[in-house]
């Protein structure tokens, strides 16, 4: 079935916080909730599908069902990472398509940095009691029936040393070059400069992103997303509910989902899943990569916006660093803005997963409600791609294309 | 120096790991397709066959990436290794300056002691022993 068409985005809401003290979890998936009503023009009785992932606590969908009060007769959990949202507005227009809802919720929210801050201050607490102080950074303990992590975990993995192994594999295979990634940071920077709520609001250039600290070779502090409180929500409906109420009818065009592992040893690092969602979602909307006016690309790092440029189709393999030089993804000056809210690379990365906000900025732009310094002009096609997991390991990719009628 | 996690071996890969002990590599071979897989497990990723078997690896490949991540005494190498076998395999790059490897250099496999658990396959260069 394809779902081109079957349903609308008619609700939309970020969080304007970046560091959520003394403001739990559930409460930021409920403020979110709230905010995406109200810009719906909804109320919370009308909803009757909901969707989370992982970043929910308790039992997901029923947790927040009971703080929100919900009653619903759709639920979703699907929990894929940071690509969870952009997925979950398939699996919503699914769902709508079936019958099952009429009205679906999406929420992503998260505390990481003030987690990490009261973590921190116990152990200073701690230590300065002479008292042993516990490491604060880990997120989640290891799953001992996870079979593969005992051929992983010995040998120190993390998201920076993982993404970083992409990176310099494409540099290998290709000749990219850190300036070319710079210039992802620097087109980011260069929207985040009109947000008033990014972390990073300062235009920094290519100079800067390359004389940033090392993290994980080849890949600098500014090549990385900011960490970040905060989240979103979307509610999504079917197109004769979407028709009576008063906002830009926004249509999911195209959708696709996909997922790469180790398979058994036959790494291959100069692809991500994106290669397999990408083309469903074109074929589904009956569009190309030559008709999307603006594209939301998940930015954990700059070679995550590079791996998906080409993985999409909007150059050719190999060829991402060319495409992204000299300001190629800034708006009003590159052939594709990408990003105008900032991204995770200057704005904001809830729950050190962003997938929500890549589909927030995108209605932004379709509605026309972008910063007028980085609106697209007359935006009808938008793109939202989000990776989920590690490139370098086992991830998920999701894309979404949205029309604006 | 990075303390090396002990590997949470699960019974169908604990041979994997007590020959890690003894100073020798396996991998998982089946029997049905002939096709070696990693990480080894009971059923094969390939074609879900159950009859597979441990075999020998040679214990030398080329460096498939690199990245060096953390400063002075705590920096270390994760590396993708991809071995003679056809694998390409998750670990260190140890016994060397990570910044003179270069992506398609010959390495070969070595053991370092986990913190209180089974030994671990590393690799060094080829290089660096002469
Ligand atoms: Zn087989």
């Amino acid at each position: 079935m394809s779902l081109n068409g079957k349903a609308c985005i008619v609700g939309a809401y970020e969080h304007p916080t970046r560091l959520a003290e003394n403001r739990s979890v559930l409460r930021l998936h409920a403020d979110v909730a709230k905010g995406a009503l109200a810009d719906a023009g909804l109320a919370k009785d009308d909803i009757d599908g909901y969707f989370c992932a992982g970043d929910a606590p308790g039992l997901g969908t029923a947790t927040v069902a009971e703080y929100l009060g919900l009653k619903l007769r759709h639920l979703d959990s699907t929990e894929c990472g940071g690509s969870a949202p952009i997925l979950h507005v398939a699996h919503a227009a699914e769902a709508i398509a079936a019958g099952r809802c009429n009205i679906a919720l999406i929420t992503l929210a998260g505390r990481p940095r003030a987690a990490l801050a009261e973590a921190q201050a116990r152990a200073a607490a701690a230590a300065a009691d002479g008292r042993p102080a516990k490491a604060p950074l880990a997120l989640k303990a290891p799953d001992p029936d996870a079979p593969e992590l005992a051929f992983e975990l010995p040998y120190g993995p993390a998201t920076q040393n993982l993404y970083a192994m992409v990176a310099k594999r494409h540099m290998h295979e290709f000749g990219t070059t850190s300036e070319q990634l710079a210039w992802i940071k620097v087109a980011a920077s260069q929207h985040a400069q009109h947000n008033p709520h990014a972390l990073l609001r300062k235009p920094v250039t290519v100079e800067e992103v390359l004389a940033s600290p090392l993290v994980s070779d080849p890949l600098r502090r500014l090549d990385c997303c900011v960490m970040s409180d905060g989240g979103g929500a979307l509610i999504v409906t079917r197109p004769e509910i979407a028709r009576e109420l008063k906002r830009p009818q926004i249509v999911v065009r195209g959708t696709g989902e996909a997922q790469k592992h180790g398979m058994g040893g036959q790494v291959d690092l100069t692809y991500s899943a994106a290669a397999w969602s990408g083309p469903r979602a074109f074929a589904e909307a009956g569009i190309t990569p030559a008709d999307i006016q603006y594209a939301s690309l998940y930015d954990s790092f700059t070679i995550t916006v590079l791996m998906q440029l080409e993985d999409l189709g909007f150059c050719r393999k190999g060829e991402g660093g060319r495409f992204v030089a000299d300001g190629n993804l800034i708006s009003g000056q590159g052939r594709l803005p990408f990003n105008t809210d900032g991204g995770g690379l200057c704005s904001n990365h809830p729950a050190n997963r962003g997938g929500v906000t890549k589909v927030i900025e995108a209605v932004r732009q379709l509605r026309g409600e972008a910063h007028p310094a980085v609106q697209v002009p007359g935006c009808a096609w938008a793109l939202a791609s989000g990776i989920g997991g590690a490139l370098a390991s086992r991830h998920t990719a999701a894309t979404l294309i949205l029309e604006r009628l | 120096m990075r303390k090396i996690p002990a590997p949470q071996a699960l019974p169908e890969s604990l041979p994997f790991w007590q020959a890690a002990d003894q100073g020798r590599l396996l991998l998982k071979k089946c029997n049905a397709c002939g096709r070696v897989h990693h990480y080894p497990r009971d059923i094969c990723p390939f074609c879900l066959a159950e009859d597979t078997a441990w075999v020998d690896a040679t214990g030398t490949g080329s460096v498939y990436s690199f990245s060096t991540m953390g400063k002075g005494e705590d920096a270390y190498t994760l590396a993708f290794v991809t071995l003679a076998e056809g694998v390409t395999v998750m670990s260190n790059l140890v016994d060397c300056d990570p910044a003179r490897v270069a992506i398609g250099a010959a390495v070969r496999v070595v053991f370092k002691p986990s913190h209180s658990g089974h030994a671990v396959p590393m690799f060094t260069p080829v290089e660096a022993q002469e």
